[in-house]
């Protein structure tokens, strides 16, 4: 924002109040009401006016205060802002940032990761960034890219996680995803929240199992780093794919697909997937104990990819 | 006489139009009939891709509430709005372009009729999608308002899609923000095959206005004048940092929904009743009478419109369609 003066931000209680979450506090008072404008209550209209600012030449970034709530603008972010370029041949440049993610006992409407809806639609660049420096980098692509980028912030990693992240000006590009452990026994593709369990997951795996699990976080989600994927897998042999989303229709599907494609001659075994049940979000902490992929878990199916 | 692809307007405060501006709309509004007709006429010959919809009736309106706008106001029109593509500067060889699917089409044949973007004309065509420009345009009212460009920006809805979501969206947020935004309300009677009755229990468009505290006017849609002096009121306004106005404009729509629809559900009296009021017809009347125009003045006018059309259906018929491997190119831009 201190580089483009037009970089606007736009989105319920971002201003005065500094963000459902906080991430924008301080804003306000430092690049003044023009520059960081309290919405109302209207998903489309924010979403909307984010699109036509955007085909004007400016570069607002909406926020959708829980990506629950992106359903109420879908039909804009689909029908107009996905395919803009596609149509108009003109630029969109605008994000969408969208808290989102499960574990907080947020119940079905505060929990979502709705990746896959927009993953299945032409025209969106998507990001999930799982550490503060690569939620710098990416937040500085998403603003600087020429398309709609969609910016997926997991909420609980908001206060879970704590890390050094440089002063110096860095941008990480979309679409190259970050090896976050290497290994050699067995991959891991992932993102969000679920670079983390992976991670803890494939620390189990060494200290009891003495199994190499290698972490590719993807980053980016669309486009894939199917490099990245790709390399790793002929590497190790073994994959599983893990995200929070539902199983079920989830981005793992298409991921799972493309290895089987592009690495069949490499593969020992199945390609695993782990993701949440097929159940909307429950409330109860038990209910979404069961409902969410966690570290035993991802460690039970590790061991069983192990062995195989 | 000479006819200017863009028509440059003074800049006034006083909505009274001149003679040269009478003209230059009549013009517009004969050449948005005749477009219209050439659109039905290729349509049975089957040489329009996809579906043909008209503004039979809503050319003042269209043409009207264009003319009202400044060269660096914005225009997000409709489907029944091709008067006012045309008032913003659009060429007739690009809107047939359009209609007919060709490649060098402004949307490259990625979508048809009025869909298209000009920036250059700042002309932000629609979606199908009732309702769904209505955000998009109070975006670029912010942008305006952020910029201070003083430009103005206009759009449109039915009376069916004034129901949707998006549009009291729209509304909420550009009253509260006092963008400069003109919403139109088009009421021609009808959406598709529901008659308005079934679609609002108030008992005007423009009372809804009220509960966004912003101005509503209800308006004949086939009065040019009063169209023009609305509008002109409402961009002023708009100007002056005073915020939204919307326009109920009443018409009829003459033909059916689109091309291939018969509208056998539209009262046989209602069509001839609305006749009497035909647009075109009316402003004929008015112009004879203030002396501005003649019988052979309209002769001409009609012969340089056909001809004007007649190229620019010639123009299209002999463009290609686009290169079918074109059509992965574009998704995202550079």
């Amino acid at each position: 924002m201190e580089r483009d003066s037009s970089v606007f931000l736009l989105g319920e209680d971002i201003g005065e109040f500094g963000g459902a979450f906080k991430v924008t506090k301080g804003f306000l008072k430092h690049f003044g009401p023009d520059r960081v404008i309290d919405t109302v209550l209207a998903e489309t209209a924010i979403v909307g006016a984010a699109t036509g600012a955007a085909v004007v030449g400016m570069r607002p970034v909406a926020e959708i205060q829980f990506s629950d709530f992106v359903t109420t603008c879908f039909s804009q972010l689909v029908n107009n802002t996905a395919s803009i370029s596609y149509r108009w041949h003109l630029p969109c440049p605008m994000v969408v940032r969208l808290p989102s993610g499960a574990g907080i006992h947020g119940g079905p409407f505060h929990s979502r990761n709705p990746e896959a809806w927009f993953f299945h639609q032409p025209g969106f660049k998507i990001v999930a960034p799982s550490t503060p420096y690569d939620a710098k980098g990416l937040i500085k692509a998403a603003v600087r890219d020429n398309n709609p980028v969609l910016y997926f912030e997991h909420k609980r990693l908001y206060r879970h996680i704590k890390a050094e992240v440089p002063d110096s000006e860095y941008v990480i590009e979309i679409g190259k995803g970050d090896i976050k452990r290497e290994g050699s026994d067995i991959s891991v593709i992932t993102y969000g929240s679920m670079v983390h369990t992976a991670l803890e997951a494939a620390e189990i795996l060494q200290t009891k199992n003495n199994v190499s699990v290698e972490v590719v976080d993807l980053r980016s989600l669309m486009p894939l780093d199917t490099d990245l994927i790709y390399a790793s897998v002929r590497k190790t042999g073994k994959v599983l794919i893990a995200h929070e989303d539902n199983i079920t229709g989830g981005i793992g599907g298409e991921i799972a697909a493309l290895i089987s494609d592009h690495c069949f001659q490499s593969l020992d075994a199945p390609i695993k997937r782990i993701g949440a049940i097929d159940t909307p979000t429950p409330f109860s902490p038990t209910l979404e104990e069961y409902f969410l992929p966690n570290t035993n878990k991802v460690t039970a199916v590790l061991q069983e990819l192990a062995a195989f | 006489m000479a006819i200017k692809k863009s028509a440059t307007r003074m800049t006034t405060k006083d909505p009274a139009l001149t003679s040269e501006q009478f003209l230059k709309i009549y013009y517009f509004m004969k050449l948005t009939r005749e477009f219209e007709e050439s659109i039905l006429k290729l349509y049975r010959q089957g040489k329009i891709v996809g579906g043909a919809y008209t503004g039979n009736g809503n050319e003042a309106t269209a043409v009207g509430s264009a003319f009202a706008l400044e060269q660096h106001d914005y225009l997000f029109p409709m489907h029944r709005d091709m008067g006012a593509h045309l008032v913003k500067g659009q060429t007739l060889r690009h809107l047939m372009l359009q209609h007919l699917g060709r490649g060098n089409s402004l949307s490259w044949g990625r979508d048809g009729t009025g869909h298209y973007a000009d920036p250059d004309l700042k002309i932000y065509g629609n979606i199908s999608h009732l309702g769904a420009m209505a955000p998009m345009a109070a975006g670029a009212a912010l942008a305006s308002k952020l910029r201070k460009e003083n430009s103005v920006v206009m759009t449109y809805i039915g009376d069916g899609g004034s129901n949707v979501g998006d549009i009291h969206e729209t509304l909420a947020m550009a009253s509260v923000m006092k963008l400069p935004l003109i919403l139109i309300i088009e009421n021609n009677q009808f959406a598709y095959s529901t008659p308005v009755q079934k679609q609002k229990a108030a008992q005007r468009y423009s009372d809804r206005a009220i509960g966004y505290g912003i101005p509503g006017i209800t308006i004949d849609g086939t009065d040019i004048e009063a169209v023009y002096k609305t509008c002109k009121e409402a961009a002023d306004r708009a100007r002056a940092g005073e915020g939204p106005t919307v326009i109920e404009s009443v018409t009829m729509r003459m033909h059916g929904h689109s091309a291939h629809d018969g509208a056998e559900y539209v009262p046989k009296n209602l069509i001839e009743e609305w006749k009497k009021k035909d647009p075109i017809v009316r402003i004929e009347q008015l112009l004879i009478a203030k002396k501005i125009l003649t019988q052979k003045l309209i002769d001409e006018y009609q012969g340089k419109v056909i001809e004007e059309l007649d190229d620019a259906i010639q123009f299209a018929v002999d463009s290609t369609y686009p290169p079918a491997e074109q059509a992965v190119v574009g998704v995202f831009a550079e």
